[in-house]
């Protein structure tokens, strides 16, 4: 370490409603996904419109999902749904409760909206991700225009996943038929609900890629301490 | 620096690897563990409860048109129970089948299909849910079962309605098909006994000579080859005491979602 300490500044990053509320989330959308396979693995295909079935035409049929990436392990729609919705109910307390504190805290607006000045910087953030070259210092302090727009989209599509999942309920339909006008009927909204969930799968594979291409120990403890540690800038 | 960075990125992945094995070996033993399954559970009573609460008990669930039909209706399940006594109603095309409701009802009744297709019907195009997660949409045309459980008077301390059929699916003498509802949806305007589909006499693949139509709710909870209907105050004493052939098996006894 060649750098000159006394520049490496620590600074409070992550309020503590966001962390807990993150650390949660992790966890029920890994068990919600794992355990969504194994609902899917008891009908391996899937449909556009109201209904469909072994006889309909499918747009999507594929081989089970192996056990390492189910739960449980063995094929037990069952206790798969036992863990899929208890799950969803922790998923959405919790999603409220950042939701709400987003809003009063003005978090969204200050920390998720992409300003105008990045709008117009919007060409030149893209061409530096794509040379994996991420902002430093105390750049890195705020989040740039690609990291905004890769949030926002994941706080559309976890909603998303929750209305897709409602409308495979046939109660929920009785209550609110306007979920099935909205998504196209119920083997619509089951297409879009496995669809949306590999577009979650996809955001966090990025977001763990830019996390070890950032620094992961401070990544990782910025999310749970709070703190986050400004890397000096790198001298010519 | 850049080889810190290195070593702790690889030791981040091991990590990560080690914890998410651990994590799917934890998720085993959870499945396994009674204890915690039962807290699982707990979210059916949340989903009833909210389910409840966004629906008034005479909420329709959605209709369809003719045009909406599936092609193929697939049947699930038991397509031709092989019991001895099913065989034999079969064997005259229901001409001696005789649908008996009693329990906890002031005035037992034992209906015939001639009789039950002489009161009032209610015809209805709906979509079926199977839990697996197949969807096919059928007409149905039956008699609304809370016209009957009036015409038997419920007694005061009935709760829930209880299917018997002639549906051997689990084989052997425990494995009769049955099923429960609670008086909500047994009174709901939807739910009722249908001896048609799609304008033709009930199929046997389909439950014949009657079934179970309960559109609010899963597939399973449909029973199809309805031998007789009780009213009791609880069902802990039937099968396993879950109020249902799957039930029995680990599935949800509220089949809302």
């Amino acid at each position: 370490m060649k750098a000159d300490t006394s520049t490496r500044t620590v600074v409070h990053r992550h309020g503590l409603v966001t962390r807990i509320t993150h650390w949660i989330n992790v966890v029920a959308l890994v068990i919600m996904l794992m355990s969504g396979l194994q609902i899917f693995n008891a009908h391996p295909a899937l449909y556009w419109g109201a209904y469909g079935a072994n006889f309909d035409p499918h747009w999507l049929a594929l081989k089970k999902f192996p056990g390492w990436i189910t739960i449980p392990s063995w094929q037990d729609l069952a206790t798969g749904r036992r863990w899929h919705l208890f799950f969803a109910w922790v998923f959405v307390v919790n999603g409220l409760v950042y939701l709400v504190n987003g809003f009063v805290t003005g978090h969204f607006r200050r920390h998720l909206l992409p300003t105008r000045a990045q709008w117009r910087g919007f060409g030149g953030s893209v061409r530096d991700h794509l040379r994996l070259k991420f902002p430093k210092g105390s750049e890195a302090l705020e989040y740039n225009v690609l990291q905004k727009i890769a949030y926002l989209g994941v706080l559309v599509l976890l909603p998303l996943m929750l209305a897709t999942g409602l409308t495979m309920s046939p109660a929920v339909d009785a209550a609110w038929p306007w979920l099935l006008d909205l998504f196209g009927g119920r083997q619509s909204a089951r297409s879009l609900h496995f669809i949306f969930a590999w577009s979650i799968v996809g955001f966090v594979i990025v977001h763990l890629v830019a996390l070890l291409a950032a620094g992961p120990i401070n990544g990782v403890r910025s999310m749970i301490t709070g703190r986050w540690v400004v890397e000096p800038e790198e001298r010519p | 620096m850049s080889k810190l960075i290195g070593i702790s990125r690889r030791a981040a992945l091991v990590g990560a690897a080690g914890a998410g094995g651990l994590a799917l070996a934890g998720c085993d033993q959870l499945s396994r563990n009674a204890g915690f399954q039962r807290v699982l559970a707990a979210a059916e009573g949340w989903n009833q409860t909210s389910q409840r609460l966004i629906m008034s008990d005479t909420r329709l669930a959605p209709e369809f048109t003719r045009a909406d039909l599936s092609p193929v209706f697939r049947s699930n399940g038991t397509s031709r129970p092989d019991t001895d006594a099913y065989k034999r109603l079969l064997d005259t095309d229901f001409a001696d089948y005789r649908l008996r409701i009693g329990g906890l009802v002031r005035q037992p009744l034992s209906l015939s299909l001639a009789e039950l297709k002489a009161l009032p019907a209610r015809t209805q195009i709906t979509r079926h849910d199977c839990v697996e997660g197949w969807s096919a949409i059928g007409g149905w045309t039956g008699v609304q079962l809370g016209l009957l459980l009036k015409a038997a008077g419920l007694l005061p301390q009935a709760r829930y309605v209880v299917f018997h059929c002639y549906d051997n699916l689990g084989g052997g003498p425990g494995g009769l098909y049955y099923e429960s509802v609670d008086l909500v949806d047994a009174f709901h305007p939807q739910t009722i006994l249908a001896y048609a589909m799609n304008g033709q006499p009930l199929p046997v693949s389909h439950g014949a000579p009657l079934r179970v139509r309960l559109e609010r709710q899963l597939g399973y909870k449909m029973a199809k080859y309805i031998a007789s209907i009780e009213a009791v105050d609880s069902f802990a004493h039937m099968g396993q005491g879950k109020g249902g052939f799957w039930e029995d098996r680990g599935y949800a006894w509220y089949g809302g979602i």
